[in-house]
């Protein structure tokens, strides 16, 4: 999310982050997974996806998901999957988006980004394009997104290069592997008339299972957020690395947990989570199908009450760091077997390495739901349970579901 | 007495017409609003409710100078609203326009 605050000096009602942190009546933006099918088999999928769901919301859903944010002046949302360009009224959801004054940044892994397409985006100043890319060569970026998927990536960021389209997003995971490699990835965005965009790896979908070898080790973190506070607004970090505030300053953005606050996700199926990091039920907040569309969920769902109230904090309220990083990443936490009221597992003081080491490893949860294709599940150990389906016939929209489904394919 | 914020070599003069940028949607808030700009895709927060007021009222004014104080902006907040609305000014939400 690019943030930047006008620096009036007398807010009148209270800081701004106060304000936040109690929650808006409309999400400020939203991550919204259109599909969990992807043609990739990421190991650090955040929504272990890889098969189609066939519960996926419609098409006429989906436009009245964005009528709903046009209403309540959401004014831009991050489409993502699985990769979303598989839809095949993914197009069609675009336009629909963006000539409802809801601008859409989507990330895709680059596979369907031709030359054709590309003219098409650079065409449109309300949609923008964030390719994902996780290493600086092939070697270490198709050890975790597949072989062939650099060159993929690279060949989209060249055809957007080529359309004129300036300013596109090349979003990397930070991982223990490519923290060496940052300005090697600054150079491939600079080549491309691109942003860099670096983000925090978090241990959810399928990287529950790869987190523990994946994630920076303490000394790269600090060299992470060295590097990010000497680049400021000039990469971007999708206010992330806000556990790294207690190094020192806090990085350019809002620096809080906005899950459910101030951002939210919607999966393919409808259900809102409070961050696109927590699929899990504990993280669940309704269904837009069932419980009354997007904004009532927003608004009166038990879960994100709480998490508008404010937190206690537990231990680390006494820490010295605390007005700083705000006791971390809630969902980082919970994948990790950590109990929400102390330290983020990467805490910058080496806290969250003790509590790790000290952790019931027997009940770490696992993700509520497995899109995965047959082989990366079998890759990355044990079968997980789907989550049963929820139906909910009730809702006005369940009856034509069906019909739209066979038009979308 | 001219107040003004240096930025780039330029200072935002209040004594000059300003607008809204015709890119930018402003979605009131307690603490402010927030403000996108379809354009850029930049979002920004407004955060005081007085500066919306006079950002709205830009254009209806023959001076930001007027705006502020048709909002009831006293003498003792006048700078910090100067250097709020030249942010907007660079980031592009608000604009010189041509006086009526």
């Amino acid at each position: 999310m690019t943030v930047s605050v006008a620096p009036t000096a007398r807010p009148v009602r209270g800081r701004l982050v106060d304000h936040l942190e109690a929650g808006l009546d409309a999400p400020i933006c939203l991550t919204w997974e259109l599909t969990y099918a992807c043609n990739l088999a990421c190991t650090h999928c955040l929504s272990s996806s890889g098969r189609r769901d066939p519960r996926e919301l419609t098409t006429a859903e989906c436009e009245t998901v964005i009528d709903d944010l046009q209403r309540h002046q959401v004014f831009y949302i991050n489409i993502g999957g699985g990769e979303p360009t598989v839809r095949p009224d993914f197009w069609h959801l675009l336009d629909y988006a963006t000539s409802h004054d809801v601008g859409v940044k989507f990330s895709t892994n680059g596979s369907r980004i031709t030359a054709v397409v590309a003219a098409r985006l650079a065409a449109s100043d309300y949609v923008d394009v964030q390719i994902s890319l996780d290493g600086a060569d092939a070697a270490v970026n198709d050890a975790i997104r597949g072989t062939g998927s650099y060159d993929t990536a690279l060949t989209a960021m060249r055809h957007l290069s080529d359309a004129g389209f300036r300013g596109f997003k090349v979003s990397v995971v930070a991982t223990r592997h490519n923290v060496g490699q940052l300005d090697a990835f600054k150079t491939i965005a600079d080549r491309f008339g691109a942003q860099l965009r670096i983000t925090r790896l978090r241990p959810a979908g399928r990287a529950v299972d790869v987190w523990d070898e994946l994630h920076p080790l303490p000394g790269q973190q600090r060299q992470l957020y060295d590097w990010l506070r000497a680049r400021g607004d000039e990469v971007l970090t999708g206010d992330s690395f806000f556990h790294l505030a207690g190094f020192g300053a806090g990085l350019p953005g809002l620096n809080l947990c906005g899950a459910g606050r101030v951002v939210c996700l919607i999966d393919p199926v409808g259900d809102i989570y409070a961050c696109p990091f927590a699929i899990h039920d504990r993280f669940r907040a309704g269904n837009l199908r069932c419980d009354g569309g997007f904004i009532k969920v927003w608004r009166e769902s038990e879960l994100f009450r709480q998490l508008r109230a404010p937190q206690s904090g537990g231990a680390c309220t006494t820490c010295s760091e605390f007005d700083m990083c705000r006791g971390g990443c809630p969902a980082a936490k919970f994948f990790t077997g950590l109990p929400f009221e102390g330290p983020d597992p990467e805490c910058v003081r080496g806290l969250g390495e003790q509590a790790l080491a000290a952790r019931d490893t027997v009940n770490i949860p696992r993700p509520s739901q497995d899109h995965s294709h047959a082989r990366s599940v079998a890759a990355t150990g044990p079968t997980v349970a789907r989550r049963s389906s929820r139906p909910c016939d009730a809702h006005p929209l369940a009856a034509t579901e069906t019909a739209a489904n066979a038009v979308q394919g | 007495m001219a107040v003004g914020a240096s930025a780039g070599g330029e200072v935002f003069d209040l004594d000059r017409a300003w607008t809204l940028s015709s890119s930018v949607a402003l979605r009131p808030e307690r603490f402010g609003a927030l403000a996108y700009d379809f354009h850029t895709r930049r979002l920004s927060m407004l955060k005081d409710p007085g500066l919306v007021e006079v950002v709205c009222s830009l254009s209806n004014h023959a001076s930001a100078r007027e705006a502020c104080m048709a909002a009831g902006v006293d003498d003792g907040r006048i700078v910090s609203f100067v250097r709020a609305l030249d942010a907007l000014r660079r980031s592009g939400v608000i604009h010189e326009r041509a006086a009526a």
